[in-house]
């Protein structure tokens, strides 16, 4: 069994009894990195030098309180702040931002004491779902390196996939944490809207993004939340709730928990081989105890034109920050301000960034903005009452992550309308606000397929809780990519 | 509801872009087609439904009204393209 194979709780045991010190860990990624990134392309930026230096600085501090989390290797998604490790959102405008301040989760991965190897590539400003819309590289699938690794978190899973970092961290807005995951074979928890602070996290759709862990297990990511939940003065959306022990939730007991399991997961445009993964996964819940019922959340339907104008309009806004004045790469010899704007703006955008932003102009622009903007935010409170309205009855529902398995590199690219269609079961739990995470449930092809399980606002517990039993009693997670 | 290639270079002036010839022909087609998708929400009947403003019941987040530090000056204009005694620096805005 190799290092990786282990959880993060085992690996602490083994520093904890000094049968390996974090040197050995860290020195360890960097040789799988440097074996295996040539094809997977996870990495933007390596943090080399300062996380060897920081792994002997623990190594010599032995009496140090030891965490979990304590000297763990960790690739973080590259629209994270880490301060003097460059973060460019794997975009142009950002080629040259080294940011002086560390985001709130990162710091709370430092504090916890694991060490950052580096920054992961994903979709520029994390608007993708393949990574194809990276400004640097391709980030291939670790079981098969012609395929996408999904996005926009594709470098966080493939990463974890190939066994180069414990752990990731990514950001979901419409499903970019479980998608990727479910795509290369991995846990990808999407907290619920709020858990995590967004402090640092380069914004893309405020009303949607969340931060979370990438992980090879269960267990893993409950420990990851444990690090990153919690409330945070400088995100005044960050809720002020109490953070419960996610790991002692990890019972293996789900009998009587009832699942509903909606049908517009499970129609049309879904891959019968991974609908047939899906009813096994439910078989194995019943044999566990559970009980499932067919439901309906009946504006699924309306689910991707209402992110795609939300999404879209808060980007055009957020991005606005982004116009050559005070960071980033401002274009060479403006003729004035206007055209340092239009020209730092241009050369610094991708075409997918490029189309959002104006999709969100014109969809606030006057005189539109009834028609779509407001509409959008109607059609979305009918979304989250269809949640709403199965959380009365149901503790958790299940489906897939994903309607396919990961596709092969370019063929979707130039149809973006195809490729947010892939996003059909994850955007209605962006809008609804919920949490939801993707576990590994079988192959279809050969590729790996993700089960999805939603659950009610900050009940994380549950979720990880249904989570990990269905995991236990399964052995899809310790499934790997050959390499 | 169709878009046009002046449509097109309207919005991309208000968002601070400027677009190529063929980038303005692929947005027109792009931007149509996705708006024809989204047109489907009005199968919808919305009337008095409240549009969403936040998914989680939270209103009014206040701090206490203290000063606190900020990033000192030096270290925010590391990252700034150009600068001059402390400020960013832009071209010349009026002539």
């Amino acid at each position: 069994m190799s290092l990786f194979d282990l959880r993060l709780s085992e690996v602490h045991n083994r520093l904890h009894h000094k049968d390996l010190s974090v040197s050995e860990l860290v020195d360890a990624s960097f040789k799988r990195i440097g074996e295996t990134d040539e094809r997977i392309g996870s990495f933007l930026t390596l943090n080399e030098e300062a996380a060897r230096l920081e792994a002997r600085k623990l190594d010599d501090n032995a009496s140090a309180e030891r965490g979990i989390l304590y000297g763990l290797p960790v690739g973080v998604k590259d629209n994270m702040v880490t301060e003097g490790l460059r973060t460019t959102c794997a975009s142009q405008f950002l080629s040259n931002y080294n940011p002086i301040y560390d985001g709130t989760a990162v710091s709370k991965l430092r504090e916890a004491q694991s060490v950052i190897i580096g920054k992961l590539n994903m979709d520029e400003f994390a608007m993708g779902g393949s990574n194809e819309n990276s400004a640097f590289k391709v980030t291939r699938n670790p079981w098969d390196l012609s395929r996408v690794p999904g996005g926009s978190s594709g470098g966080s899973a493939a990463a974890v996939a190939a066994g180069q970092v414990y752990y990731a961290l990514g950001s979901d807005t419409g499903g970019s944490i479980r998608q990727p995951a479910a795509y290369c074979g991995v846990v990808g928890l999407k907290p619920t809207y709020g858990l995590v602070s967004r402090y640092g996290l380069v914004a893309f759709a405020s009303s949607l993004d969340q931060i979370g862990p990438i992980t090879k297990n269960v267990e893993d990511a409950a420990v990851v939340l444990q690090a990153i939940a919690g409330h945070d003065q400088r995100d005044s959306t960050s809720a002020n709730v109490e953070i419960p022990d996610y790991l002692s939730q990890l019972t293996g007991d789900v009998k009587g928990l009832r699942i509903g399991v909606p049908k517009e997961y499970l129609g049309e445009g879904i891959d019968p081989q991974v609908k047939q993964r899906v009813m096994e996964a439910l078989k194995q819940f019943e044999s566990l105890g559970a009980v499932w019922e067919e439901i309906s959340l009946p504006h699924t339907d309306y689910a991707i034109a209402t992110y795609y104008l939300l999404a879209s309009s808060e980007a055009s806004s957020n991005l606005a920050r982004f116009d050559g004045v005070r960071y980033g790469v401002r274009a060479e010899n403006p003729d004035n301000l206007i055209d340092l704007y239009r020209r730092s703006r241009s050369e610094g955008f991708g075409p997918e960034v490029k189309r959002r932003i104006m999709l969100g102009t014109y969809a606030l622009s006057s005189g539109y903005y009834d028609a779509y903007y407001k509409k959008a935010q109607q059609v979305r409170t009918l979304i989250k009452q269809d949640f709403d309205q199965a959380f009365e009855k149901y503790d958790i529902i299940v489906g897939p992550t994903a309607p396919t398995v990961a596709f092969p590199i370019g063929a979707q690219v130039g149809d973006p309308l195809t490729m947010y269609l892939n996003d059909i079961c994850t955007i209605p739990v962006s809008l609804a606000g919920v949490p939801a995470i993707s576990v590994p449930c079988g192959l279809a092809d050969g590729m790996p397929v993700g089960l999805q399980i939603i659950g009610k606002p900050f009940d994380e517990a549950t979720v990880l809780r249904a989570a990990h039993a269905y995991e236990e009693s399964t052995d899809h997670h310790k499934l790997r990519a050959a390499l | 509801m169709s878009i046009t290639v002046k449509d097109v270079e309207h919005v991309a002036n208000l968002a601070r872009l400027e677009l190529t010839e063929a980038e303005k022909e692929q947005f027109t087609g792009q931007l149509n087609a996705i708006l024809k998708y989204a047109e489907k929400l009005n199968e919808l009947n919305t009337d008095g439904i409240e549009p969403t403003s936040h998914v989680r019941p939270m209103y009014n987040v206040m701090r206490e009204d203290k000063v606190a530090e900020s990033l000192p000056i030096e270290k925010v204009l590391l990252n700034a393209p150009d600068e001059e005694d402390g400020q960013f620096k832009v071209p010349a805005v009026l002539e």
